[in-house]
């Protein structure tokens, strides 16, 4: 069924399933968020104890994503993959780090003869909260704003190493240079307030202590208020911005003012998706400050999900360039030139058929083990605690 | 400076790669083993099988933390460090890393929060299918990981795209059911049943020999050995499968495992050997000091035949007419022609001189078979380092055959219940742990470094897939990255040790 579809298509579809990914990935970032929050929301050993509980039951579904999430890109739109890790690196080099201490921290953390001690393992969650959540952020918001780089498929016929290398990094700073733009660090910024925000929410949602709640409670009013400074500077500078366009015909790329707005517009149900992500998140606070719910993370995780997406989406679709080069705009990588063959997107679309699946089993474990809220009882009985 | 950026590059990733593998083997092995006992749990309702299984599971998941947290800087690192790479192959090579994480990693960690939290939430029978999904799991993300390796080293089922400069694939199934994908996934799974095996008797051992929880490390050490005799037959299977398909697709990497520079008809099997490491493909020195050898098996075992011919090295690079095999230097001529050809279809493509284009093109794709030929200059390059793939492939066989003997051993004092009293067979068995893990890292030391100079066999070397970096960049990355590791290693193995002391519940 997927062979009839044209590449272009099958382009469109894959970068809507990237979209999809990268949305879910920053809302299971309130577990980074959550991370960030441990001295905060937990006042005492077992407050804490609660909070990394509850959050390292879901940490590995997070990574996993970032994972696939990277998997995906690497099968869709391999120039991408080339370009930006082996580009950015020392950003890239970053985020991996802060992925590689979380992962230990939660089963390390209370273990006897650790050598590193709680503390330690304590203090690599929250660089993970901070940095994991900052430099993707940062990243994503590269794909607005551009980076210096170049492209050359020829160059592959060059025999020798420094010669032979079909994308090209531009300058000596690797990525690190991606910190000094403004408008990339407003995003990453929005992703790390948001993140804590949806963090104090999962706390609300699924431990069972009044004190946590009360703590939860105060964090969401604290981090909302930086969070719509810095977001809402953002939507300001990307949908008044120049934006990286392509000719439909001729393929080339040239700056249009206003483009992401244009964007926005030119595919209205993407502009709801925006418009309705940004109230879910707004939602899922107001009823938890104002109304003492303890289910604000549906509204909110939903809503992180649909702003996400459509942010992806005016990134990439209509003749949009996903990943623009400042360095040489026609190096530019968009859709229709950096994605997989026909026959391997197509390929991968079957196997796309299992993210149902795979979603769905996800969505009956989450419900069989959440079914009860974590308690102190079950920290003191349980056995396995992180 | 180019050469440092190689191999600083290379210094990394077998640096990642091997820490990953040091985690990775115990979770294919013990996540079975946990799956057995549980079921036997299940069936018999006895909680002394469920106290084991929680023992065994407690391990599991502080080696499981380790290596995930190694695995994500591989799945990366193919853009960050080996960026040409990912160009050149991203079309096929991305498909199996990202189906490894939609089928495979996906059923790992949603179980595994069920498997270790779930004990008092999920009724009995679903808490055994989440430990045998997790099992499941963790073989499938194995099973893509190497059907890409297994692409490298005998890429099939793809076609190149001049425009794009990339590989495409062509069939998919070609890719998944390359023969030697198949052999990578079976003989590398059974590595790690017999690694989680070894583990599981060489410390069940250590309480015998403590005289503490005998009867718990009684049972689970039967678990072991028997799950652990059936992987070690299996293994040597296909063990001598693989050998077979690299002398049909790497006679290079072959000739090397087997230290030999000249090929011969009825060839012998090298069972122990010291070579002379003045030896090269270019004089008359002896190639061994010393060596015992079987004879006429190496023939046997590659091609099937005990009077068959087997290459050498020096056959691969000066050529042997009498075996029609060509000279190193004429791929170089092919390799050469294939990459001017594709400058020159550029060029003319540019110039909109069609015609001339697809002359240039025909060339192109008459010679691209052999292009990554084109990038050397010297016909010795395309011989790997000898010593470190023939040693680390003659420990690897010997260490094989050393753990069939002692799980047989393990058995039988079992059954005649005597593997009390037989200290020096315990003792044995705990200091079998770490030889196999040896084995197995050595095993892929013959794989990856018998594979140089190639990163995808005959189309694109090692020297011209890295990213366009400093190697100074590399270089930091490469100690942070050592001494990162290094840390959680030391932190790991001290918990694990001390969770064995504690011993089970
Ligand atoms: C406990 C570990 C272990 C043991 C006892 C053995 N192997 Fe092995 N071997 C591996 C663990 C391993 C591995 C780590 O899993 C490798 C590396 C890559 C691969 O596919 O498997 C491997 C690779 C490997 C290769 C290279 C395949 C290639 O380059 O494509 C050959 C020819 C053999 N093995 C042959 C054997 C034979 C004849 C054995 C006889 C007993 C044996 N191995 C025991
Ligand atoms: C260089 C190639 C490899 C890459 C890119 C890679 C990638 C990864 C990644 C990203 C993870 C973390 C997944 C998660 O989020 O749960 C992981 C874990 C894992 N990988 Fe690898 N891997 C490689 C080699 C291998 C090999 C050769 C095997 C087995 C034969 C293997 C088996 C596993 C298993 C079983 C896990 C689960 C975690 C663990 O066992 O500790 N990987 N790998
Ligand atoms: C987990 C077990 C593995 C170990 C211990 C391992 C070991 C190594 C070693 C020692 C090298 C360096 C060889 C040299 O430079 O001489 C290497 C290189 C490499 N390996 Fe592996 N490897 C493993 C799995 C894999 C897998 C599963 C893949 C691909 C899917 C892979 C892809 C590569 C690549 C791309 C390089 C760099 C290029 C090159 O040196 O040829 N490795 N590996």
């Amino acid at each position: 069924m997927f062979e009839t579809l044209s590449h272009l298509a099958l382009q469109q579809y894959w970068w809507v399933i990237i979209s999809l990914v990268g949305a879910l990935l920053v809302f299971l970032m309130f577990i980074q968020g959550g991370q960030t929050l441990l001295v905060q929301i937990g006042k005492t050993d077992k407050q804490r104890d609660m909070l990394v509980n509850t959050l390292g039951r879901k940490w590995e579904l997070g990574f996993t994503t970032l994972v696939v999430f990277g998997g995906a890109l690497f099968a869709s739109f391999p120039p991408f993959y080339a370009t930006s890790f082996g580009g950015a690196y020392w950003a890239w080099l970053l985020i991996l780090f802060s992925f590689i201490i979380q992962a230990i921290s939660y089963e390390f953390r209370k273990k006897p003869n650790n050598i590193l001690g709680q503390k330690t393992y304590e203090t690599f969650l929250f660089l993970n909260g901070l940095l994991g959540t900052i430099l993707i952020g940062t990243v994503v918001g590269s794909f607005f704003t551009g980076s210096e780089f170049s492209v050359d498929t020829f160059r592959m016929t060059a025999t020798t190493t420094s010669e032979s290398n079909i994308t090209r990094w531009e300058n000596t700073t690797r990525g690190l240079e991606l910190l000094g733009n403004i408008q990339n660090i407003l995003l990453g910024l929005s992703v790390f307030f948001l993140a804590r925000i949806q963090g104090a929410l999962y706390a609300i949602n699924s431990i069972d202590d009044e004190a946590i709640f009360r703590q939860s409670r105060k964090q969401v009013i604290y981090n909302a208020v930086p969070f719509l400074l810095v977001f809402i500077a953002f939507a300001v500078m990307l949908l008044t911005s120049k934006g990286f366009a392509v000719d439909p015909q001729t393929r080339e790329i040239y700056m249009e003012p206003y483009k992401y707005l244009h964007n926005l517009l030119e595919m209205p149900l993407v502009g709801i998706f925006f418009l309705v992500g940004v109230l879910g998140v707004l939602a899922g606070i107001a009823v938890t400050v104002f109304k003492n719910s303890t289910g604000g993370i549906w509204f909110a995780g939903a809503g992180t999900v649909l702003t996400v997406f459509a942010l992806f989406l005016i990134a990439g679709f209509n003749h949009t360039a996903f990943y623009p080069s400042t360095f040489d705009l026609q190096s530019s990588l968009t859709i229709q030139n950096s994605s997989s063959s026909h026959y391997t997107l197509t390929t991968m679309s079957y196997v796309s058929l299992l993210v149902p699946v795979v979603a769905g089993y996800i969505w009956y474990v989450w419900r069989s083990m959440n079914k009860k809220k974590i308690s102190s009882e079950e920290m003191e009985n349980e056995e396995h605690a992180y | 400076m180019e050469e440092a950026l190689v191999d600083w590059s290379r210094a990394q990733f077998a640096l990642t790669a091997m820490y990953h593998w040091l985690f990775v083997p115990l979770t294919l092995g013990l996540s079975f083993i946990m799956a057995i006992m549980e079921t036997i749990y299940f069936k018999t309702g006895n909680e002394k099988w469920k106290k084991t299984t929680r023992f065994w599971m407690t391990l599991f998941g502080i080696n499981f933390a380790i290596g995930v947290a190694t695995g994500i800087i591989l799945e990366f690192e193919f853009g960050t460090n080996w960026s040409n790479y990912s160009w050149f192959v991203g079309d096929i090579f991305g498909a199996p890393l990202a189906i490894e994480g939609i089928m495979a990693f996906f059923l790992e960690s949603a179980f595994l929060a069920v498997m270790f939290f779930g004990w008092e939430k999920v009724s009995k029978k679903f808490h055994l299918t989440a430990t045998w999904l997790v099992a499941l799991g963790s073989n499938l993300s194995a099973l893509w990981i190497l059907v890409a390796n297994g692409w490298m080293q005998n890429p099939v089922g793809m076609h190149f795209n001049p425009e794009t400069a990339r590989n495409e694939m062509g069939n998919f199934w070609e890719v998944l059911f390359n023969p030697t994908a198949i052999d990578k996934f079976l003989h590398t799974i059974s590595s790690g049943y017999v690694i989680g095996s070894l583990f599981v008797i060489g410390i069940s051992s250590w309480y015998i020999l403590k005289n503490r929880h005998l009867q718990f490390a009684r049972r689970s050490m039967l678990v072991g050995a028997v799950f652990g005799i059936v992987s070690s037959l299996f293994i040597v299977l296909t063990g001598d499968s693989s050998a077979n398909h690299v002398s049909d697709t790497q006679p290079m990497k072959l000739a090397a495992m087997e230290g030999l520079y000249e090929g011969q008809e009825g060839a012998g099997l090298v069972a122990i050997g010291v070579l002379n490491p003045k030896k090269t493909v270019n004089n008359d020195e002896q190639a061994f000091h010393f060596r015992i050898s079987i004879p006429r098996l190496l023939s046997l075992l590659a091609e099937r035949d005990m009077d068959a011919f087997v290459p050498g090295m020096r056959d691969l690079v000066h050529g042997n007419e009498n075996q029609g095999l060509p000279p190193t230097r004429e791929k170089m001529k092919k390799g050469d022609q294939a990459l001017k050809a594709l400058n020159s279809y550029n060029q003319a493509q540019k110039a909109g001189k069609d015609s001339l284009a697809s002359a240039h093109l025909e060339t192109f794709q008459n010679n691209y078979p052999l292009m990554g030929y084109g990038y050397f200059e010297e016909p010795e390059e395309v011989v790997p380092p000898v010593g470190l793939t023939f040693y680390s492939f003659h420990f690897m066989v010997i260490l094989g055959f050393y753990f069939l003997l002692l799980f047989v051993l393990v058995i039988w004092s079992n059954i005649n219940d005597t593997i009390g009293r037989k200290r020096w067979l315990l003792r044995a068995a705990l200091y079998t742990i770490p030889l196999g893990y040896l084995a197995s890292m050595l095993g892929w030391v013959v794989s990856e470094v018998g594979r140089q100079p190639w990163t995808i066999q005959d189309l694109l070397p090692v020297k011209v897939s890295t990213s366009h970096l400093n190697a100074a960049n590399v270089e930091l990355t490469f100690w942070l990255f050592a001494g990162i590791f290094t840390i959680l290693l030391i932190a790991e193995v001290s918990i694990m040790v001390r969770q064995i002391k504690i011993g089970p519940k």
